[in-house]
């Protein structure tokens, strides 16, 4: 999928992430992190976000991510989001992400 | 009048009555009131410094502090401040307890003022830099009743406690609040009475001089040496709030719902049971639970016991508990009670918990207690956040599981993505040796040292999994956390109930 613009999805909440995306023409996706859980989970919750990333098509982005302890499909669901956002379009099926 | 000296000879087995000697008169007799005497001749100095000259206080001594002020304490910085600036060196801090607001001991810490802490826990700033290696001899960290055992054995001793009075007469009897007016400013000073008893020298500062005798007390006026009236000892705000309420959140309804359901099922409901419940939402709303099961069973509680809350008093107040033993307030409510009530009784940490005698704890039939975490060993760990920091303190949790028929730790299953149920808490505070029943949000779990109560829940209709069930649960929802990364070197030492080490926590490694 192609980013046209920048985009935000989700909230600050306890046990939520606010993902904040913007286009980019190279250098792949450049993902910034911060968690009240970085020790713990930081590494998956990176994984998490470049395979949601991946799987939507997304090759190039910069990504800021600032995760207060959401579960990995919270997590999915604002990547997503945020994607569709930038990108102007809705999916047929939220489901199948 | 005298005796004669000669005269003791005469008497027969003189060399085995004890004595001091033939009568030799008496000293003069005072003839002022005893109000003027009052206020002429007591135990009040002029200022902290001169207290603090006068009690002998030396480089390399130990000073204690009481924690009932909790976050609203002004003793400890006020206290530490002075000895900063009179130049003590090389001194061990032994505190029942520390709290955010004593970030100002680093300062202390890092000049060397303070080279030792012992404590039930520590929380904030000060926490966070002892968890990245603040200090060069490991924090000791004691349960209450260990250290009511530890001053009581020598193996803590205490030259200097100063201890923050609400209310003090001029001979030094001193309590958390007065008879004479509405003060109410902490309620019991259980704590406290250890220090003042063994204490070498104590000094009580007092923002409220009373008349003399300020009874009841807390700590009678033999215990105490010099009294130092002070501005402020304390925030009220942070000393105590309104009563505690009931939790409104109904992940900790459900889990007070089922521990309610599972001390009854258990057989530990029954008329003249005794009780304690921890801190923290789900232990707290427990008594809301039970106290309808007692209304429905018609039956009474011989004696609540431990940190007293308004809920607590609530239903002594209505007839449904016998007595309260209160070592420590945690409301005004609770203050308030132990004024006014006559059988709500103030006592202190060695009768509330101590080992080394029969304890309050060794009469419980149940307690409900809190958890960061719990393994599947029924380990429980009340002092180390998930990422490994400091920030909490033991508290009474282990003498109270140990001392209690029915030992239950609540937890909700998972706290956001952090699990509460693991394959080993980082720090081991109480031992799963003492630990019967984990209940969560998501199921209950029975140590299998305890096959009969399992048998008498599931015969009750309360799923009964087992903790390595619960911990695969935890798992399926969040994930399996990374490990904390630590250093080699141990910044603090855990001491059980018996002051025997029981584990220790390791300086965190800087990401």
């Amino acid at each position: 999928m192609e980013l046209k613009k920048a985009a935000t999805a989700g909230t600050m909440e306890s046990g939520d992430v606010m993902v904040t995306l913007c286009p980019a023409q190279e250098g792949g996706v450049d993902l910034s992190l911060t968690s009240s859980v970085q020790q713990q989970f930081g590494r998956q919750i990176e994984a998490v976000i470049r395979d949601t990333l991946r799987k939507l098509g997304v090759e190039h982005a910069q990504v800021t991510a600032v995760d207060k302890g959401a579960l990995d499909c919270t997590i999915r669901a604002r990547v997503a989001a945020a994607v569709y956002r930038s990108a102007g379009e809705t999916p047929e099926r939220w489901e199948e992400l | 009048m005298t005796m004669d000296k000669n005269a003791l000879e005469r008497i027969p087995h003189i060399g085995e009555i004890r004595h001091r000697g033939p009568f030799a008169g008496t000293p003069e007799k005072h003839t002022a009131t005893f109000q003027d005497r009052s206020w002429r001749q007591n135990k009040v100095v002029g200022s902290l410094e001169e207290a603090i000259r006068r009690t002998g206080l030396q480089n390399g001594m130990t000073i204690s502090f009481h924690h009932h002020f909790r976050n609203g304490d002004h003793v400890v910085n006020q206290v530490l401040d002075t000895l900063a600036r009179m130049g003590f060196k090389n001194l061990t801090l032994a505190a029942s307890s520390l709290a955010a607001v004593h970030a100002p001991l680093i300062d202390h810490i890092k000049n060397g003022v303070v080279t030792r802490i012992e404590t039930s826990g520590l929380r904030g700033e000060l926490a966070e830099e002892v968890s990245r290696g603040l200090m060069d001899c490991p924090v000791v960290f004691r349960s209450h009743g260990g250290r009511a055992a530890a001053i009581r054995s020598g193996e803590l001793p205490i030259d200097v406690a100063f201890l923050g009075a609400p209310s003090c007469d001029p001979y030094g009897n001193a309590n958390g609040y007065s008879r004479d007016d509405s003060l109410l400013a902490c309620g019991s000073m259980g704590y406290a009475r250890t220090d003042a008893k063994y204490a070498r020298q104590v000094v009580i500062l007092t923002n409220h001089l009373v008349r003399y005798p300020n009874a009841p007390w807390a700590i009678p006026e033999y215990d105490v040496d010099y009294i130092v009236p002070a501005d402020d000892i304390g925030d009220p705000k942070g000393i105590m709030s309104g009563a505690t309420r009931y939790t409104k959140n109904p992940k900790e309804l459900l889990i007070a719902q089922t521990a309610a359901r599972v001390i009854d099922a258990a057989g530990y409901l029954y008329d003249g049971f005794s009780m304690q419940m921890g801190s923290g939402g789900a232990s707290l709303a427990t008594a809301r639970f039970i106290r309808e099961m007692m209304l429905e069973k018609d039956i009474r509680c011989r004696f609540a016991l431990g940190g007293i809350t308004g809920q607590i008093t609530a239903m002594h107040e209505e007839g449904l508990i016998d007595r309260i033993l209160d070592v420590q307030s945690f409301d005004l409510d609770a203050a308030l009670s132990l004024k006014n009530n006559r059988f709500h009784h103030q006592i202190g940490a060695t009768y509330y918990a101590s080992f080394l005698s029969a304890a309050a704890v060794d009469q419980l039939d149940f307690v409900v207690l809190s958890a960061l975490e719990i393994d599947t060993d029924f380990n429980v760990n009340v002092l180390t956040g998930s990422d490994g920091v400091i920030r909490g303190a033991i508290g009474g949790h282990p003498d109270a599981a140990a001392g209690a028929s029915l030992s239950i730790v609540v937890a909700p299953l998972t706290r956001g993505r952090i699990p509460s149920v693991i394959d080993r808490v980082n720090t081991v505070v109480t031992p799963g040796a003492v630990v019967d029943v984990v209940v969560t949000d998501q199921g209950v779990a029975v140590n299998p040292r305890r096959p009969e109560v399992a048998e008498r829940l599931r015969a009750a209709g309360i799923p009964v999994g087992t903790i390595q069930r619960l911990k695969e649960k935890a798992e399926t929802l969040v994930g399996k956390p990374d490990p904390i990364r630590y250093t080699d070197r141990v910044v603090g030492v855990v001491l059980y109930r018996d002051n025997t080490v029981i584990d220790t926590v390791r300086q965190i490694a800087e990401p």
